[in-house]
């Protein structure tokens, strides 16, 4: 205990008589540690922001389409599949209210295009326009800044009535409410009954807000809707059971199709899981790749704590000598470098994690948006890593001044 | 600051100084060669030397370059162990010791004092004294206790807290006179304990030495001055790795 008090007290004093020498090897460190630090949180933050962006599409959510969300390689298998139209929606309702138990609670058709809204001289392209019913209401994660969704017989009487996106509501209505005031959806006018809260963007791709609702009958009317882009979006009852949604859906939808027990499915049924799925191996490619160039970086700061404890060591030889002379044993000598080393890595690691929490303040208070995470598990992990590097890179050097001999140690001049 | 005032006149002639008793044996050497192989060639350092140091000696090693002084005194300071023969230090024989109990034995029993002081640079004087009681592993409060009266005793009580590069020659071979005394070793080593010095502050480390021999040290001074060597009530010659003579200094 004396002992490690002791090599602490030499290791401050030792780091102090050299500042300069000191500060430029621990920045190495600190690069290494700014680096491996920073990579963790954008490794963090992408498995949160995916987290999000998943909560967005509902979890307790499957989606039925013509094509599979995963890439496929056999396209010709799917391109002759029938669209999902309304009547599809229609009938799997009735088979779902026929089917006592049923792990299904609603199917609700959306189809989907890209659009231009007008308000005077304003205008927002690109808007995410979808048909549904008034059943959508059920499956709407986001809640309404103002107004309502439209109504059954609204949608069933194809009214030109709409609900805006947050954004488009801002953009087209800046400062002021959008209630009541006709917008044109692609040159035709709708009467806006609802706005959207801020939601923000699935994968930092495809904004939520970027978007407007209308009655199916409507969208029918001005775009049609057996274009292939229809899809089914059926809510389950209990999410701890997708499995089991998943096969009563499968068998539901074939009944609907009237598909013969041979033939394979002519539809897909899609979940959140597939994005998952997908961007698993994305992420974790970055983080092998993003940890093993950050990891390069530490261990060039690693070399340099080596390299200067070498140092340090051929001009205390002296010393060691007489440390040796007055009664210190290896291990204190060992103890003594390694101690220094690890000093100087764990002050650069304080450094480095104080200017990646930096770093990340600023980012997060510039963009709210970035799922920027700085945790404790990271100062921990941070600070762990700074004490190993200490101790590999000190190890030889220490290992070293510890088996100098006392006589050879003394005549060193 | 007693010790600055006095000189070799002071001392008295060599045979009109007292002569303490010796005690015990504490270094018991028989036969004890060493050699070392620098490349091809074998170099016969000590050819069987044999010595009895008692407790309250005050011993001086003489020899030119080459004769196997530096050799011995490393020996007698259990920095290196012998080739063949028998080394007992109070009784427990050296050779065979390991690095751990051979660096415990130095810092129980031996205080050094080196030609070039060798303190700590960026520690004060009490720091420089305190280390051989850190590495014993005693607490800090007893440690700092021992620490400043050993300084006391060489007339260091007001250059505590100073830094070598703050003091005079002398008054660093001082501190380093206090940090051989702090653990109370068996023998004090001294390795030309002047030979940094100029003659005056010589003539005070040597006055300092007499004083501890009064009060009861045992010590063993090496050194190649023959005036150096006066001091002591001993003197051991070597030649050729071979002791040449071993008589009272009279």
């Amino acid at each position: 205990m004396n002992e490690l008090v002791e090599s602490f007290r030499i290791a401050f004093a030792e780091i102090r008589a050299h500042k300069l020498r000191s500060a430029l090897t621990a920045l190495g460190v600190i690069i290494g540690i700014v680096a491996v630090t920073l990579m963790g949180t954008a490794i963090n933050g992408i498995g949160i922001g995916f987290q999000r962006s998943l909560a967005m599409l509902g979890d307790d959510v499957m989606y039925v389409n013509k094509w599979p969300w995963h890439n496929v390689d056999d396209w010709w298998n799917y391109v002759n599949r029938p669209p999902i139209v309304p009547e599809d929606a229609e009938k799997l309702n009735r088979i779902i209210a026929d089917t006592p138990g049923s792990q299904l609670d609603v199917a609700v058709f959306v189809n989907a295009r890209s659009t231009t809204v007008k308000v005077g001289g304003n205008s927002v392209s690109g808007v995410y326009t979808f048909g549904t019913t008034a059943e959508y209401g059920r499956i709407l994660t986001a809640d309404f800044k103002e107004g309502r969704l439209f109504s059954e017989t609204e949608s069933r009487a194809a009214r030109p009535v709409c609900v805006l996106g947050y954004d488009v509501a801002n953009a087209l209505f800046p400062g002021r409410s959008a209630l009541d005031a006709t917008v044109l959806v692609q040159g035709q006018p709708y009467r806006v009954i609802g706005v959207l809260v801020h939601q923000g963007a699935f994968l930092g791709l495809f904004s939520f807000d970027n978007q407007t609702i209308i009655p199916l009958g409507a969208y029918a009317k001005h775009f049609g809707t057996r274009d292939g882009n229809g899809e089914l979006q059926v809510k389950i009852r209990d999410k701890n059971r997708l499995g089991e949604a998943r096969e009563e859906l499968t068998g539901a939808m074939r009944r609907v199709r009237g598909q013969l027990p041979a033939d394979p499915d002519n539809f897909s049924i899609n979940e959140q899981q597939a994005f998952k799925a997908q961007l698993d191996p994305i992420t974790n490619g970055i983080a092998i790749g993003g940890l093993f160039i950050t990891g390069l970086a530490l261990f060039v700061g690693a070399i340099g704590i080596m390299n200067i404890t070498f140092v340090s060591v051929k001009e205390r030889t002296k010393e060691i000598g007489t440390r040796k002379a007055l009664g210190a044993r290896r291990r204190t000598i060992l103890l003594q470098f390694l101690i220094e080393s690890v000093s100087i890595c764990l002050v650069g690691g304080l450094v480095g994690l104080a200017i990646t929490g930096g770093l990340c303040l600023a980012v997060s208070l510039a963009m709210p948006s970035l799922p920027v995470v700085f945790s404790i598990g990271l100062v921990a992990v941070g600070l762990l890593v700074s004490t190993l590097t200490g101790i590999l890179a000190g190890f030889a050097p220490a290992v070293g001044a510890s088996r100098l001999d006392p006589v050879v140690a003394l005549r060193y001049e | 600051m007693e010790a600055e005032n006095l000189t070799v006149a002071a001392l008295g002639e060599p045979g009109r100084r007292p002569v303490l008793p010796p005690g015990p044996v504490v270094i018991a050497i028989e036969n004890v060669t060493k050699l070392y192989r620098m490349g091809d060639e074998t170099i016969h350092a000590l050819r069987g030397v044999s010595l009895d140091i008692r407790r309250n000696e005050y011993l001086a090693i003489m020899g030119p370059s080459g004769s196997g002084k530096s050799t011995l005194m490393n020996m007698l300071g259990c920095l290196d162990t012998p080739t063949s023969g028998r080394y007992d230090f109070t009784g427990r024989a050296v050779k065979g010791m390991d690095d751990n109990e051979l660096a415990e034995i130095r810092n129980r029993e031996i205080g050094f004092v080196f030609q070039t002081f060798n303190l700590l640079p960026r520690s004060d004087a009490l720091r420089n004294v305190e280390l051989p009681l850190i590495y014993a592993g005693l607490r800090p409060a007893e440690r700092q206790a021992r620490a400043r009266e050993a300084l006391e005793s060489v007339g260091l009580g007001d250059r505590m807290h100073h830094k070598p590069n703050e003091l005079s020659g002398g008054q660093r071979q001082r501190v380093a006179v206090a940090r051989a005394l702090v653990n109370r070793p068996s023998i004090i080593l001294a390795d030309e304990p002047t030979g940094n010095l100029d003659s005056k502050t010589g003539v005070e480390i040597m006055a300092l030495f007499e004083r501890l021999y009064e009060a009861g040290n045992t010590l063993i001074v090496v050194t190649h001055e023959e005036d150096v060597a006066h001091y002591a009530r001993r003197v051991v010659r070597l030649r050729d790795g071979r002791i040449e003579s071993d008589q009272p200094m009279s």
